[in-house]
């Protein structure tokens, strides 16, 4: 077994009991990179001197005790809207192009004192904002199961960067889906936790009341560790949460008996793609066969949720974008004639049309005359889709459906027609309206090669009962001999790597 | 019906985006944008009238701390990252004429 092909739970196992060393585990990871980055693009950065640096220190502190925990000496990536003191922190666009944070956020301090070994930053659709991480101003990441395809976005780069086996596990974000459904895309677990259980502070905002960071791993049980590490109540956020509960792992080996499951019709009414339609269908009779109940039944509101998502994220990105200026960080046009054509020539220059079209429609909702029509509309509208869902949760412990209408659409058809894109979301906007956490679970692989996943959502801190059923349908998965999330295929090249991989890539 | 959106609008939202748009540019946008809100009207079909607006989904309570002095952030490392500096200042284009 080559030492990539480990989770990175089992990682970190071998590295306590001294079968694997932190550097070996880094060298590893740098290896894969070097291998499969031409193909796959999954970094803006990557610091191998500052990593291998890092992964001695590490060592030493795993042999003083320092670094105990469960994900010590682990190469994690990390997507580049989340601050890194001293390393550039971009958001894919122009306009941070040379930023490097004199901090870290809350999220990557954490990961640091677990001990964990941070490799590099990943791309991204530029602010969080897009669907394939294409609207990224500086690479195109690939999808590691066919290049031919996206990696699905916002946090396209950290799903590829996993599910290519050049990182262990990643941090991403989720305003909107950006973690379950590129996860989905790449054949990955990955979690958007509740609001407010990981600290948004060094996170550059999209959508404030929104946004989460959450892990993304090769199995339901690396998200779960690294969930633990990362939440954390934090006073530099004021919308982080008390909740003692964090130790997400210990739900990892409950039994889903008793579960019950709820699907809602609309989720798999028309639009749906027959193969997410069957990775539902399956993951239903999964957890049915592990002593969990499935029903049907009418969530509503389905139709309403991404016009109130669109209002609500955009308004919030035109007020965060507006620290764009040219004048504390960032991009400053070269020519301008007076301040206010300063500020209006950089962030021109400096933003990408996707982030444009977002400030420009926040600016008009939230605009003297157009604030109650609009923006206060789509708050009210979001107080029914919470209370579908309370209404729902009394009935049923997890809704089970799609992470997202399709697997991953090809490269360069998805930017042309923005409506298009933002009607994708359907599955996983109102989870971040909510509040609530969903998972994202690898579940079948279809006839282009391409992985779907399934998406589990609970009610608001109820995330153990995710990864309960999670862990229950990567159990099931792999007792029908499903394997093929190993290890994407088109990513195996070159004799050495060959002979490491053995027989999957000979497939 | 939704909002027409017109050239004086976008004139309006350009002002208030910070953005500077080509007459091309302006024109495409002033399509997006009014295809964005046709869609968006459907939540009329809505009757939200004794609904709040839910603007956080835990309530948010005011967090006071003491007063204390403590260590900033050093100066230099602020203007680290700034497009251009003087004298320990962001130095911006002449405002006052």
């Amino acid at each position: 077994m080559h030492i990539t092909d480990h989770t990175a739970t089992e990682l970190a196992e071998k590295i306590k009991l001294g079968e694997i060393g932190v550097t070996e585990a880094v060298k590893a990871s740098l290896e894969r990179i070097g291998a499969s980055e031409r193909a796959v693009g999954a970094f803006l950065t990557v610091e191998p001197e500052k990593a291998l640096e890092r992964a001695r220190e590490v060592e030493d502190g795993i042999r003083s005790g320092r670094y105990a925990g469960p994900l010590a000496g682990v190469p994690v990536a990390v997507k580049d809207n989340i601050c890194t003191n001293g390393t550039r922190t971009t958001c894919a666009s122009r306009i941070l192009e040379n930023f490097v944070p004199f901090y870290d956020a809350t999220a990557v301090k954490l990961l640091e004192d677990a001990g964990m070994v941070i490799l590099g930053k990943t791309n991204m659709d530029e602010f969080a904002m897009g669907s394939t991480t294409e609207t990224s101003a500086f690479a195109v990441t690939k999808n590691p199961w066919n290049t031919g395809h996206v990696p699905g976005g916002s946090s396209g780069g950290s799903c590829a960067a996993v599910a290519a086996g050049e990182c262990f596990a990643a941090l991403g974000s989720d305003t909107g889906g950006s973690i379950r459904q590129p996860s989905s895309y790449c054949g990955v677990a990955g979690i958007k936790p509740t609001y407010g259980t990981v600290s948004r502070y060094g996170l550059i905002a999209y959508a404030s009341s929104l946004d989460q960071i959450g892990p993304i791993g090769r199995s339901v049980s690396d998200c779960a560790a690294l969930l633990s590490v990362i939440a954390a109540h934090d006073e530099k956020d004021s919308t982080s949460v008390k909740r003692g509960d964090t130790d997400f792992m210990s739900a990892l080996g409950d039994s889903p008996r008793g579960l019950r499951i709820g699907i809602p019709n609309e989720y798999l009414s028309d639009g749906l793609d027959p193969d997410v339609r069957d990775a539902v269908g399956r993951a239903a009779e999964w957890l049915k066969d592990a002593g969990a109940t499935v029903d049907c039944f009418d969530l509503g509101l389905m139709e309403y949720t991404i016009p109130t998502y669109y209002v609500i994220a955009s308004a919030e990105a035109s007020s965060n974008l507006e620290r764009f200026d040219g004048v504390k960080y960032g991009y400053r046009a070269a020519e301008y004639e007076g301040l206010h054509d300063m500020y209006k020539r950089s962030r021109s220059e400096g933003f990408g049309e996707e982030v444009k079209r977002r400030i420009m429609l926040g600016s008009f909702v939230l605009s003297s005359g157009y604030y109650d029509a609009y923006y206060l509309k789509a708050l009210r509208v979001k107080a029914l889709i919470k209370r579908a869902f309370d209404d729902a949760f009394s009935r049923f412990d997890i809704i089970l459906g799609p992470a997202a209408p399709t697997a991953a659409p090809k490269l360069g058809t998805s930017l042309s027609d923005p409506m298009k894109m933002y009607l994708s979301d359907i599955y996983t906007v109102a989870v971040n309206l909510a509040g609530l956490p969903g998972l994202s679970v690898p579940c079948t692989v279809n006839g282009l090669g391409l992985p779907v996943g399934v998406q589990l959502i609970g009610d608001c801190f109820a995330e153990k009962k995710l990864f309960t059923a999670g862990a229950a349908i990567e159990a099931a998965r792999a007792a029908d001999g499903e394997t093929r999330f190993t290890r994407p295929v088109s990513v195996c090249g070159g004799a050495e790597e060959a002979a490491h991989t053995g027989k999957e890539c000979a497939r | 019906m939704a909002e027409i959106i017109t050239d004086k609008t976008m004139d309006e939202i350009e002002i208030l985006a910070k953005l500077h748009l080509t007459a091309a540019e302006k024109e495409k946008s002033r399509g997006e944008m009014q295809r964005m809100l046709d869609y968006v009207d459907m939540l009329n079909r809505l009757d939200t009238s004794d609904v709040e607006p839910l603007t956080h989904i835990f309530p948010v309570e005011n967090v006071f701390r003491d007063d204390e002095v403590e260590e900033s952030t050093p100066k230099e490392q602020l203007l680290a990252n700034a497009p251009q500096e003087k004298d320990g200042q962001f130095l911006v284009p002449k405002t006052i004429g």
